[in-house]
């Protein structure tokens, strides 16, 4: 399909503005004046056309089947989109005065507490913008932290090997030198080797729990109890909260520090990468860290305070991703802390299911019963005597309408699937995943070559990624 | 509400299957002290109908930009969006697709952003942009990151005259990097190329905004000789409705250009989910943070858009990486791109063409009023910065009597200038809505 460059026709165009002729030249000088704008011009119906063409080219939750590892890809309910766009929330200055804005401060103090309430922490920031930026903000309250007792001698940060790759880029961009912690035979933390790297130069160590293999860490007390000894803390990298809601909260496990994914765990849309929400709730002992302002409360009137003597400072502009703590706010309300609950249960149940529908035809690198999500990978005689890869396997899932599975992550299985279905999916389409995956396994014995050249139906087939870089593209200009 | 669809038979069938009693043997592994043995203190769940009376409840306790007439600006702006932009946005493949990780089956979220690189690249007139960042603050937090990398330098020279909350989030990110900020003092209002010249030497770069936080237009070619002449880069921070008529910061010399989106169509939403945006000259595409979408084709030499020049990005890189941010703003970047397009080249000069205009009218009015004057001469664009008699609190008020809100108190973020307030225009605001504002101000006593 055309671009908007190619669209362009000199002249086209709607006034959505009056169109009163005015001369800039009158108020500003003429050197600041630019000569010209090459912008596209189109009319509405062209350009209204041309953004439904593309989003026909998209696949959402909302098309299929959506089972990507890590990234909690649950249902968007439609609400959401309504009571975040209500005028009294969406028409709102950040600038306001507070006695103007007394909903939307109540709406954040609550989310607050609900948040405090699921992850076991003291107090919750709703300011960051994404869980990456979340772990920013984590990881400097770790820094102004141990700066704030005169701990200079912290220079690291230990992170599984499994880990995210945010976490150590976070770690890197917050100053501290990364340590790695190998992971043991059953998936876990590796106590003896962390043993041997926590020191009194350890600033934290980063974990997620359940862990990105999908399994609970059941040593998350001692592995509170060796970083806590050499004096660091413990930070809860929250993309995988929706295990345990109800079940067990990072606070009570001994964690310091957690970062929740409001677009993950919280039913936000993902938006195509974007807008999320990484709100971070922090112990006690770490409450005056937090960036400011905060949402607090006086005799019934909420206010915003930046009150916090220890403050990392500020993350973002203004108090959050707000659109986003409004939809998570409404799922919240709607679903109650029962409705949470059960959301996580039926998310380790559906993750379950698929795996005893398909474990028969996939290599288990470990032999556990996962949380909301799962490692495999493909059958070694496909993978070495057919030379079928995990990547070819996602490509023709591709033909049946489902999103495919997190590929090549976490980097320690080899050929790694990472399937996460979610609470909000049928047991009908369950089965359909794990009956098309599995015949594509079958398939792929039969006739590989159909795996490799896959996609077959989408709009492009694999797009070659060197030439991207070797001969790169990347503005449009108009002629 | 619940949005789980199984059945009491289901969830039976599906532990037969798994071959478990129970749910509680799928959480068999949780040890005692970890388990969490009461319920949560959350309110009970609420129907759909309920839910939406109780967000209704909450938003109808504020007064909203529809009912009040905005003169607050300050990185935040009231402007109009056409229809078919919020219609648009409500596509669900969109909105609920994560980032393009499967390039055949995301193009549209692919080529969207690929054009906003596009926009975003003609508007600065720079080389090129990448795929977005969180907001204008960190925008500039990171442009100050790539620039110390490039230059080997730790040391980040700002223009007091940038937006408050951008410098506020310099200061925490650099803390981290253990990098110095020096500020550049306000020279009636302004940065002056004096002040760069020493503070500039052995730094990284030097920012400044242009239209600045105060509304006034710096010499920025000056600053830019100043900047380059000590070896440092240059970032320009730019309001892209304002750019439709000013130079862009490529055309003055800037090396890296950033901002804040939100006035390409997306709602003020209080703060948030707004669009960082930054444009670069080509030599520092291998610095840049985030995604960035280039184009290709596949075996047959069909186009199509892809994610690329990965190796900078966390994925991959992890700690050696350019930035932690793992995704970009994508919506918003897609709102943006719409906006754009439907208010093409003549829509957003006649945005910023009226902003300005009334913004004038404001300024020439109220400089005739007593008890106010305005704070700095020279040129100004949309927002007008004045010296007022009465305290700010007190015009905040008669302003509210007078279904207004506004002016911003900038004693709050510059305690160098006491009793000095913003208004901003943008081109909703009418000369009859302006009338109103300056004979509502008028009649305040000091």
């Amino acid at each position: 399909m055309k671009t908007i460059f190619e669209e362009h026709e000199a002249g086209r165009g709607t006034s959505y503005l009056p169109e009163r002729p005015v001369d800039v030249g009158r108020y500003l000088p003429q050197g600041e004046l630019r000569a010209d704008l090459r912008l596209p011009e189109l009319s509405e119906v062209q350009a209204v056309r041309h953004f439904t063409e593309l989003s026909a080219r998209n696949f959402g939750v909302d098309t299929g089947f959506y089972p990507l590892g890590s990234c909690t890809m649950k249902y968007n309910p439609k609400v959401n989109e309504d009571t975040c766009r209500l005028p009294g929330l969406a028409a709102l200055h950040p600038y306001q005065p507070e006695e103007t804005v007394q909903g939307a401060l109540r709406l954040m103090y609550e989310l607050q507490q609900d948040l405090a309430e699921v992850s076991g922490m003291d107090r919750v920031s709703l300011q960051p913008a994404a869980g990456a930026h979340g772990e920013l903000t984590g990881i400097l309250i770790v820094r102004a932290y141990h700066e704030s007792r005169g701990d200079t001698r912290r220079t690291q940060v230990i992170v599984p090997d499994s880990a995210h790759g945010t976490n150590p880029a976070t770690a890197a961009m917050a100053g501290y030198e990364i340590v790695h912690v190998p992971s043991d035979e059953r998936g876990g933390v590796d106590l003896e080797a962390l043993r041997a790297i926590a020191t009194d130069e350890t600033a934290a160590l980063m974990l997620t729990n359940p862990n990105t293999l999908g399994v609970f860490d059941e040593h998350i007390r001692e592995i509170a109890d060796i970083i806590h000894a050499a004096g660091g803390l413990l930070y809860y990298d929250g993309a995988n909260l929706n295990a345990v809601m109800g079940r067990a909260r990072p606070g009570d496990s001994g964690f310091d520090i957690v970062h929740m994914n409001l677009h993950k765990t919280f039913s936000t849309p993902h938006g195509g990468g974007g807008p999320g929400a990484g709100p971070v709730g922090v112990k006690a002992h770490l409450g005056d860290f937090l960036p400011v302002p905060l949402v607090v409360e006086e005799h019934g009137k909420y206010h915003l305070s930046y009150d916090l003597p220890h403050t990392i400072g500020q993350m973002r502009s203004f108090y959050g991703n707000f659109g986003v703590l409004v939809r998570a706010y409404t799922y919240i309300r709607a679903l109650g802390g029962e409705g949470l609950k059960e959301a996580s249960e039926d998310a380790v149940l559906n993750a379950n299911y698929v795996l005893a529908l398909i474990r028969d035809h996939f290599e288990l690198p470990y032999e556990r019963i996962p949380k909301h999500e799962f490692v495999v990978a493909p059958p070694e005689d496909l993978v070495h005597e057919r030379g079928v890869k995990t990547l070819d396997i996602a490509k023709r899932l591709l033909d049946y309408g489902v999103h495919p599975p997190t590929v090549y992550f976490p980097l320690i299985v080899h050929e790694a699937m990472m399937i996460e279905p979610t609470e909000t999916e049928t047991k009908e389409t369950l089965e359909h995943f794990a009956q098309v995956l599995t015949s594509i396994v079958d398939e792929g014995r039969e006739n590989p070559e159909s795996l490799k050249s896959a996609p077959h139906t989408a709009v492009v087939g694999r797009l070659d990624e060197a030439r991207a870089v070797k001969q790169p593209k990347l503005v449009e200009r108009l002629p | 509400m619940r949005f789980s669809p199984h059945t009491a038979d289901d969830r039976r069938a599906m532990l037969e299957r798994i071959g478990v009693g129970s749910l509680e043997d799928l959480f068999a592994d949780l040890p005692k002290g970890v388990r969490l043995d009461r319920p949560l203190k959350i309110t009970h769940g609420l129907s759909e109908l309920e839910v939406a009376r109780l967000l209704g409840e909450l938003a109808g306790e504020d007064k909203d930009l529809g009912h009040y007439v905005s003169f607050l600006g300050g990185g935040a702006y009231d402007r109009y969006v056409p229809s078919a932009v919020g219609e648009l946005l409500r596509r669900s493949e969109f909105y609920t697709a994560y980032t393009p990780y499967q390039p055949e089956i995301s193009q549209g979220t692919l080529q969207a952003i690929f054009e906003f690189q596009s926009l975003m690249t003609a508007l600065t007139e720079m080389d090129l942009a990448q795929a977005s960042l969180y907001d204008g603050a960190t925008a500039v937090a990171e442009a100050a990151m790539l620039a110390a990398g490039h230059t080997g330098r730790n040391r980040i020279v700002v223009a007091r005259s940038v937006d408050p909350q951008y410098r506020a989030v310099l200061r925490t990110y650099a803390h981290g990097r253990g990098y110095e900020v020096a500020e550049l003092p306000l020279r009636e209002g302004r940065a002056a190329a004096e002040d760069v010249r020493s503070a500039a030497e052995g730094a990284a770069c030097v920012i400044v905004q242009h239209p600045n936080f105060l509304g006034l237009l710096e010499d920025v070619d000056a600053l830019v000789a100043a900047a380059h002449g000590a070896g440092a880069l240059y970032v320009a921070v730019a309001d892209p409705v304002l750019l439709a008529v000013l130079r862009g910061p490529g055309a003055y010399g800037a090396d890296i250009a950033v901002g804040e989106g939100q006035s390409l169509g997306l709602a003020p939403s209080f703060g948030g989910p707004y669009l960082g945006y930054m444009a670069a000259k080509e030599p520092f595409l291998r610095r840049l943070p985030g995604r960035i979408v280039g184009e290709t084709q596949d075996k047959e030499g069909r186009r199509g858009y892809v994610l690329t020049f990965q190796t900078r990005e966390q994925h991959i890189r992890r700690e050696k990486a350019t930035s932690n941010i793992c995704t970009n703003q994508g919506l918003m970047a897609l709102a943006a791109t719409m906006y754009t397009t439907m208010m093409g080249p003549r829509g957003l000069r006649q945005a910023a063409s009226l902003s300005i205009e009334g913004a004038h009218r404001l300024g020439d009015g109220i400089a005739g009023l007593k008890g106010f004057a305005p704070a700095f001469p020279g040129a100004y664009a949309s927002e007008v910065a004045v010296r007022a008699d009465a305290p700010a609190e007190k015009l905040s008020a008669a302003l509210l009597a007078g279904g207004m809100l506004g002016p911003l108190d900038l004693g709050r973020f510059y305690p160098e200038l006491p009793g000095h307030v913003l208004f901003s225009v943008t081109e909703k605001r009418t000369p009859e809505e302006i009338d109103h504002l300056l004979e509502v101000l008028g009649g305040v006593k000091a």
